[in-house]
């Protein structure tokens, strides 16, 4: 892949929580214009590689490029101007609840652009009409129901045409019809606009129908990127797993379970010595 | 014992660590409010005057009836005490030194604290769990310049305002009280009033009503950003800020005072 090619290249990515490391040397590429599906579990990490990829947090060590810039070395200023090229829709909509859906939607216009209010009226309300919200402007996030709230957050994520759009967990707490309703807006967004689209997902369905390709990531590592037909046939006991809702079926470390219990190192005494901490 | 000094450690550790990041809360907002309109990102003026009317106009009734109950208070503890001695007229003195220098400034401070720092904490507290504070910085809208810089401002602006008002109604509180008991006119009280306060004496109020305003604003911020635990976690960071801003408000008094009065 040509680095032109590349939307999103992060090279290498740890981060940490604490003293716990969350992703371990995470490595991805986005093409311009191609969806990109990142998959796993509860706690695999994607939702920390999603507040890397937005600049949210400073990783341990590692390279996040968003069109061809570092912006884990990037001076405040810069990445103000990176943003103008970014939307997200947060899995909650995190729309301003003080604000009306209009308000919202200008935020990103009053912070980038020097327009006059008529005008930003106008962009806020064609907005509106791409997420089938024409005449919602003037309610209040707490009016909205859930599939309006992240379609009014879609269209703040997009009022400015950027050129990645993030979705952190589009159907989370979505009926299936208005889950689906969604998928087609993403893939319309990336038809008519042009834009290259990272997913965090854990939803199969909608992972599989709006996916160019797709990451998996499991305990802060990835398992592979590939096209939906790759990961379907994949071979990875991980992979199979998540894909077929298999329970995980991983075998205790003795030593490891009883030093989470006791919060001591015990692996360096005998079988019978073990037998008394447990009592 | 080792866990009491284990513990004690730990406290000590995460409360200098609060300090360092109210510090640094505090040098973000003066480095927007001074240098944003340069990186053509300045503190939204329209946010500063909603704020200054949410802080200041809207808290002036509760700090008024506040401010003269306690004038009131304070002249009938005073006849009270100086009535043994004969020296009732004497209570004009001690009710306006201290209400100028001390009560007024103070009482307003717990008002505002109880009641805009609260605010403050629970909005940004509530903004944090809903991930509203990740949506402003993915715009591109600093957090710190946004919600902290235009209350800090309305804060500086409120607090000594307020604090002049509660001079007023703490002095006529008094004088009403006075009026009833030694049948001293009002107008007369008040006069007494300003000829025995001196303007050092009212500079002292405001100075410390400056800080105040500044410590309401920090310690609120730090307990919002810092929440966790959702719906209970927002409840609990509210709850701590009042209890932090008004023992800090009170403990910095009483190091002010000291200070003020050992000069």
């Amino acid at each position: 892949m040509e680095a032109t090619d590349k939307a999103i290249c992060v090279r290498n990515l740890v981060t940490h929580y604490g003293e716990r490391m969350i992703l371990n040397n995470v490595s991805m590429d986005v093409k311009r214009g191609e969806i990109m599906v990142i998959m796993g579990g509860s706690g695999s990490g994607k939702s920390t590689f999603l507040r890397y990829l937005l600049g949210l947090q400073k990783p341990t060590s590692g390279s996040i490029q968003l069109l061809g810039q570092d912006i884990t070395q990037m001076t405040a200023n810069e990445l103000h101007r990176m943003k103008k090229n970014i939307g997200v829709s947060f899995q909650g909509g995190a729309l301003f609840g003080s604000m009306t859906v209009a308000e919202n939607i200008q935020m990103p216009l009053h912070e980038h652009a020097q327009l006059d209010q008529d005008t930003m009226n106008i962009m806020s309300q064609m907005k509106l009409e791409v997420v089938n919200l024409a005449g919602f402007g003037d309610l209040m996030p707490s009016q909205l129901s859930g599939g309006m709230i992240k379609r009014a957050a879609l269209a703040r994520a997009i009022v400015l045409d950027p050129r990645l759009l993030f979705f952190d967990e589009p159907s989370a707490g979505l009926d299936p019809v208005v889950s689906a309703e969604l998928d087609e807006l993403i893939l319309r967004l990336k038809q008519v606009m042009k834009m290259t689209i990272v997913v965090v997902t854990h939803e199969l369905e909608s992972a599989f129908k709006i996916a160019d390709r797709i990451t998996v990531l499991d305990r802060g590592e990835i398992l592979m990127t590939g096209t939906v037909d790759e990961v379907r046939n994949s071979d990875n006991e991980r992979i199979y797993n998540l894909l077929h809702r298999r329970p995980r079926t991983d075998k205790v470390d003795v030593d490891e379970y009883l030093a989470r219990l006791t919060g001591k190192d015990l692996s360096h005494l005998d079988p019978g010595s073990r037998q008394d901490h447990k009592q | 014992m080792r866990h009491a000094i284990e513990k004690l450690g730990k406290n000590t550790v995460a409360a200098i660590e609060e300090l360092g990041y109210g510090l640094m809360i505090l040098y973000e907002s003066l480095y927007w409010l001074f240098t944003g309109a340069l990186h053509k990102q300045a503190v939204s003026v329209s946010r500063i005057f909603s704020e200054a009317m949410q802080i200041g106009v809207r808290a002036l009734p509760i700090v008024m009836v506040l401010c003269f109950a306690v004038g009131m208070m304070l002249a009938m503890q005073g006849l009270e005490t100086l009535k043994p001695y004969g020296a009732q007229a004497q209570v004009v003195t001690g009710i306006a030194l201290s209400v100028s220098r001390e009560f007024a400034a103070l009482i307003t401070g717990i008002i505002v604290a109880g009641r805009s720092g609260s605010a403050l904490a629970a909005r940004i507290a509530t903004m944090q769990e809903s991930q509203e504070i990740d949506a402003l910085q993915v715009i591109g809208i600093d957090p710190v310049r946004h919600l902290v810089a235009p209350a800090l401002v309305a804060m500086l602006l409120a607090m000594p305002l307020l604090t002049v008002i509660g001079n007023l109604m703490g002095l006529l509180g008094a004088a009403v009280f006075t009026l009833y008991e030694m049948s001293m006119p009002v107008a007369i009280y008040m006069d007494r009033s300003f000829q025995v306060m001196q303007v050092s004496d009212l500079m002292q109020g405001l100075s410390k009503s400056l800080v105040f305003a500044v410590l309401i604003v920090i310690v609120s911020v730090i307990n919002g950003f810092q929440v966790r635990g959702g719906a209970e976690g927002v409840g609990l960071a509210t709850t701590r800020s009042v209890v932090m801003s008004i023992s800090v408000i009170v403990v910095a008094d009483m190091v002010f005072t000291f200070f003020l009065t050992s000069i």
